[in-house]
Order: structure tokens, then sequence, then C-alpha cells
């Protein structure tokens, strides 16, 4: 079983629109050099805002498994 | 590589990342259509999706069932097809607003009128997205296209009134910031035994946005978060619908459906002999 | 006895019992004169078979409904006529390149546009194979007779079974309805084609991936647990579109050396008195008819002639058209059209006898005193 505990980035896949960075509620999220990335990792709530919203599948709550 | 569980389990990971432009609306649909589907635990290998031409239609290629990208406003046609031949089939719709609107405006009617077993999720970005941002049949009046120049003269089509007003059974609109909203439409759509259409207003910041200066895909998601209001709130308090895309729910009316109707007249004729 | 049924039937009634044998379970049309009768006899008689009729908005959604039907895995038909075979023009270059079996039946009237809607014409014969944009292959199929309606609606859906491409025939408004005696056949008596189904699991399944011996890919319905991906672009081997110019050539050939490469099975024609012929008519549908009363007629006046009759319209019969050119003095094409076959038989015939047009496009047929009195006349 995989534990969906953990955030994940597909950097390949982000095209940079910063979706997921403005609907972040804990602002966890930034774009860096056109890709997202997670700077405030340790604040993120794993609530899946951003997944519900990356038209891109780039960024995602997964587990270790999907690693 | 890192994929999420619904990418590995539904898309087609060898056609992606997908074709569409930075920022587009499309995505966050096409992953509405899936988590609905995982939502029901519907049987792949059961599932048709008919698409017909434009960005919106790009869609089908992406998505791991039966698929079916066809010619330009015909995807309800060949859909009817599918439908009519095996009922079995769960049949979706992937369409935008000028395949739907304009050159497939006749299909899309008379589907609704039949009531036959099809979803039909239109992604409506109020533009010509494939061919450049010619202006298309939801294009608000005064707004501007490449062949728009000096605004928009016509009317553009309420998509859900128009399947309403045809004959759909279900009716929802939901968009690419109320994607949890349109997963729960697609999956009544889908529950629906007849002619379920949803609109998901998309956006489109490299035609539409840019030529009308609405800003970035941020910007515009947030005018979308501003901007709608669900039905359920306006059927209490009216005055809060003034000038709000309308979301949620619009209508839902169960009648009989059209394959099953035909069975009946198989099964007399099968009595009768 | 035996159990054979000899019936009086109207062309467009023989088409759809002919359908019916083949195994014919879907149809979706639209009402147009002349061909409706066979939409109305399919509606009549598809549900007590388990089969399905449905009537379409336009002739754009009922070529794309066959298809969607064909690919559910029923075998489909559509019937037109002059209009509607132009507004399906679209979507049979879909099931062109897509390789959807599937059959258009085109009766055809006067045109252009609404033309002459209830009078004989024979004004497709270009249509039919380039009525479509692009290079494709087209099989087209002409009878001449109710019963010829009959067996060669069988023999159309076989092909386009067999080599995945839609079929179109061509009818004459005389005989889609006029009525001749048909007999039926038992189903024993019928050789029906099916489509070739994968062999291979699902995940070793190429859905465009040809076989070497047949340029042919197998065909999974949609439901079957195969999942793939059917589109109108130019795609490789696993039906996903590209832009790769080898890819794209690759496929466009290979869509019609499916077809022309084995043109020896698709050659279907009537060869009366060319053996000895010193003039040789060239004709098909009701006209031919007319030509075959010509030709006995002028027989019995001492002249040497002959009437070659091709069922296979396309892909044209070369080997067959050569062949008379070389001992023909000269080649009269009958039609009722101002020129039509005539350039293909001029380009095939041309370098080796005289290749003359009889012609008519007023609404009325063609009569054997018409051939005679040309022939005669040695214009």
């Amino acid at each position: 079983m995989c534990d969906n505990n953990s955030l994940i980035i597909n950097t390949d896949w982000c095209k940079g629109c910063g979706i997921c960075v403005e609907f972040c509620p804990k602002k966890v999220l930034s774009l860096s050099k056109g890709k997202v990335v997670a700077e405030k990792k340790e604040d993120c709530i794993l609530c899946g805002q951003c997944e519900l919203r990356c038209p891109d599948n780039a960024i995602f709550i997964g587990g270790k498994c999907d690693e | 590589m890192m994929y999420s569980n619904l990418v590995k389990k539904y898309y087609r990971i060898n056609n992606l990342p997908h074709i569409w432009c930075p920022g587009c609306g499309h995505g966050i649909l096409m992953n509405s259509i899936i988590r609905a589907i995982d939502n029901l635990k519907l049987d792949k290998d059961n599932i048709c999706v008919v698409s017909g031409i434009g960005c919106s239609s790009r869609a089908s290629g992406y998505m791991d069932f039966n698929t079916l990208h066809t010619t330009h406003g015909r995807a309800l046609a060949f859909a009817t097809g599918i439908k009519f031949a095996n009922p079995n089939l769960k049949v979706i719709v992937v369409t935008g607003d000028g395949d739907c609107a304009a050159i497939g405006g006749n299909h899309l009617i008379h589907a609704a009128r039949r009531n036959i077993d099809i979803t039909t999720i239109a992604f409506n970005n109020n533009i010509y997205g494939m061919t450049g941002g010619q202006y298309s049949p939801t294009t608000p009046t005064g707004d501007f296209g490449t062949t728009a120049p000096y605004g928009n003269i016509d009317k553009s089509f309420d998509l859900c009134n128009l399947a309403k007003s045809a004959g759909a059974t279900y009716v929802g609109r939901g968009t690419a910031y109320h994607a949890s909203l349109l997963t729960k439409l697609i999956e009544n759509g889908l529950n629906n035994n007849g002619f379920s259409f949803i609109e998901g207003v998309s956006v489109c910041p490299t035609y539409y946005g840019r030529k009308n200066k609405k800003g970035s895909s941020v910007k515009m998601m947030t005018y979308l978060k501003e901007n709608c209001i669900d039905k359920k709130v306006v059927d209490k308090k009216p005055e809060l619908g003034e000038n709000k895309i309308l979301i949620g729910e619009l209508y839902n009316n169960s009648q009989p459906e059209y394959t099953e109707k035909y069975k009946e007249i198989i099964k007399m004729l099968s009595k009768e002999s | 006895m035996s159990n054979k049924k000899a019936k009086l039937l109207q062309g467009n009634e023989a088409c759809v019992e002919g359908a019916l044998a083949a195994g014919m379970r879907f149809f979706a049309g639209y009402p147009i004169t002349p061909s409706t009768e066979i939409a109305e006899i399919s509606s009549q008689k598809l549900p007590a078979l388990d089969g399905k009729f449905i009537q379409m908005e336009d002739e754009l959604s009922s070529m794309a409904a066959i298809i969607g039907g064909s690919l559910a895995g029923i075998k489909s038909m559509t019937a037109t006529s002059g209009p509607g075979f132009s507004l399906m023009q679209e979507n049979l270059g879909y099931a062109t390149i897509a390789e959807i079996p599937c059959v258009i039946v085109n009766v055809q009237r006067g045109g252009p546009s609404t033309g002459l809607p209830t009078s004989p014409a024979q004004g497709e014969i270009m249509q039919a194979k380039w009525g479509t944009h692009g290079d494709h292959p087209a099989i087209t199929l002409y009878p001449n007779s109710v019963e010829e309606i009959y067996n060669t609606t069988i023999t159309a859906f076989n092909f386009s079974e067999k080599y995945r491409v839609p079929v179109v025939l061509l009818l004459d408004e005389v005989i889609a309805h006029m009525r001749e005696k048909v007999t039926l056949k038992d189903t024993s008596e019928i050789t029906i084609i099916d489509r070739k189904k994968p062999t291979c699991s699902a995940e070793e399944y190429v859905a465009y991936r040809a076989d070497d011996n047949d340029n042919i890919p197998s065909m999974a319905s949609f439901g079957e647990g195969y999942r793939y991906h059917v589109t109108g672009l130019v795609h490789n081997e696993t039906g996903f579109p590209t832009n790769d110019n080898k890819v794209a050539d690759k496929l466009i050939r290979r869509l019609i050396d499916k077809v022309e490469n084995d043109i020896d099975n698709l050659s279907i024609y009537e060869d009366y008195k060319t053996n000895d012929a010193e003039t040789v008519i060239v004709s098909f549908g009701s006209v031919s008819r007319s030509a075959k009363s010509a030709v006995n007629e002028l027989r019995n006046n001492g002249k040497k002639v002959g009437l070659f009759r091709p069922i296979t319209i396309w892909p044209t019969l070369e080997k067959q058209i050569l062949e008379i050119s070389k001992k023909a003095k000269t080649i009269y094409v009958a039609e009722m059209n101002l020129g039509q076959y005539y350039y293909e038989v001029e380009r095939i015939a041309g370098k080796y006898c005289n290749v003359k047009k009889i012609n008519k496009v007023n609404g009325e047929l063609i009569t054997p005193n018409e051939i005679i009195s040309v022939i005669n006349g040695g214009n």
C-alpha cells in the first residue's frame, strides 16, 4: 500500500503556469526558473488544492512508492 | 518519473505531457473527467471517449479508454452510432464551444432531443484556440478575436440553456477553478440514464486572454473564482446572481432513454414472431 | 423443388435484402429521393432481426453514425442520393483513413445541387472516387438489375469487411425503382466475409499494424477489451497522430496498396461478345441494358459489336480495358453524364484505338436506338 503523505512535483511536466502557486492556501509553492518548487514544504497540509487545479498533472499528493 | 495513481491508472503516459498551452484550463477539465470515472469505479474497457476537432478534442488521445477522435463537430453523431449499436458501452463526448455549438450545433440539439445516454462535456474557452484565436459562438459580444478585430457583434450562446431547451435531461456547469464541483457534476451526468450536458468553463490565456487583455492564467482563474455562483444559492437569493456565471446543477429531469425505447420495439417484434 | 425464394422486388428493396443477407444490422440515414425506400424498409425490418435503424438529423451525421456502429462491431450501412452523397464525403474520408468497414449506397439522380430529384443520371462516377479530399483508395460497385443489386450489395459488404474500406454502391434511379424477379439466397448459398479480428492479447495489440501479406490491420470492436485510439489524423501503427513524413507516406501508400494490389480479387465485370468485336460499347447500370439490346440488334445486322460492362467501377479495370483496346477499332463509352468514365477509358485505351462518347444529361435514359444510330453513323 501507498500512503498519500507527500507532496510530489514532476518538474518535467510543469509548464510554469503558476495556478498551484496562486491557490495554495498555505503559500508553500513558488516558481523558480519557470518551474514550481515547494519552497516551504514543511508548511504543506496535503490538502491537494494544487493537484486539483494543475492542468499538467505535474504536482500531486502521493506516497513514497510514487517517487 | 513520478506520476500520480490516477495518471498511472487512466492516462496514456507515452502521449503526455499534452499539447495544451501553459495555463490552459483544459488539463484541469480532463482531470475532472478522470476523477469522476475513478469515483464511480467504471470499467475502463467499457468506456468510449469520443471527441471532435479543436483544442478540447485532443483529450481523447491522452485517456486510456476506447477513444475516437472524429471530424469537426461530429463527435455526437459518431457517439450516437456507438451507443445505439452497443448500449452496454458507457459513452462520453468531449467537445469544445466551436465544435459543439457552431459546426456541430445541429448534432448537439438532436442528441439532446433523443435523450440518448451520452454524457457530453463541453470545454468552453470562448475562442477557437487550435486555429489561433477566432471568435466562437460563446465569445461574448464586444470581445475580440482574430476574426473580430473591431469587436464581436454576434450574440453568444448559453450552452447549458441550449442543451436544456433541446431536451437534455441532466445539465450542469463547472469551471476550471471549480474542478471538484465539475467532477461531481460529471459523476451525476454519468449516472443519469439519458443525455447529460456538462459545461466546463475553461481559461485560454494564450488566445482569448491575450486578445481581450484578461491577463495571465492565474488572473483568469481568479476571475472564475470570484464571478461564479451556484444555482442553489441564486434560487434562494436571486439578486446574488446578477452579472455572475451560474454554476452547479442546472437541470435534472429523468425521461425515457432512447436506446431503451428502441429495445422495447425489438422486444415487441420478437413476441409477435 | 429447391428452397430458393423467387420474389418480385423493387431495386431499393433488393438492396436491403442483400444487406440483411450480408449481415447488416445497423442503418443510419436521412430521407432523400430516390433512395428513401432503403431507409423505410430498413426501419421496418431491422428491429425484427435485433438490428438497429436510426434516422439522423442529416447525411453528415448518418455517415458518422454508421462509422460508430461499425466500430461497435455491427455491420453498418447508409443510403442516400446526390446532395446527401456530397454531405457524406467528409466522413467517407474519415472511414477511409481510419479504415472502418461500411457500405454507402448512392441512388443517383440528376445534378448538380438539387438537380433533377426524380430522374436518372450517372453523374457521380468521379465523385465516388474523388469526392472526399486527399489521396485515398476507393471501392465502387455498380449493378445493372434488381437481382444484381441484391448480389452486389452482399459483395459490397464483403469487400468493405475484407479491405476495411468504405464501399460505395452506385445505383441508377430507374433500377432502384424498377421491379424485377430476384431469387433470394439461403444463408448456405452466400459467402460472408467478416473483418479480421485480433488474435493477440490486448497488451500486444497494435491497432494499425498491418499484416505483411495483405496490408490490412486486424480490427477490434470497442468494448472488447482492446482499448485503442482512432483518429482522422495521419497516425502511426499505434493509431496516435504524427507529423512524421515517413509515417505519413507509408500510411497513405498502404491504404491505396491494400486495395489496388489486390485488384484481381476486386474485378467484377461482364464481357459480352467482345472477342471478335471491332466496336465495343463500355457502359454500366441502366445504360448497359440499352447497350446490350443495341449489341444484339447490330449483330443481327452483321456488325461486330460487343459490350464491356464494369461492375467494379473503382479501382479501374485497367487490364480488361487495355485488352479490349488492343482488339477493337473503336470504343464507345455510353453514360448518363457528359463523359466521366470516358476519361478513364481514354487514358487506358486511347493509345490503341478510338475512344468516343455517347452521353445524355437531360434526365432521360439512353435508348438502344440512340446507341445504334451513333454506331451506324460512325460518329
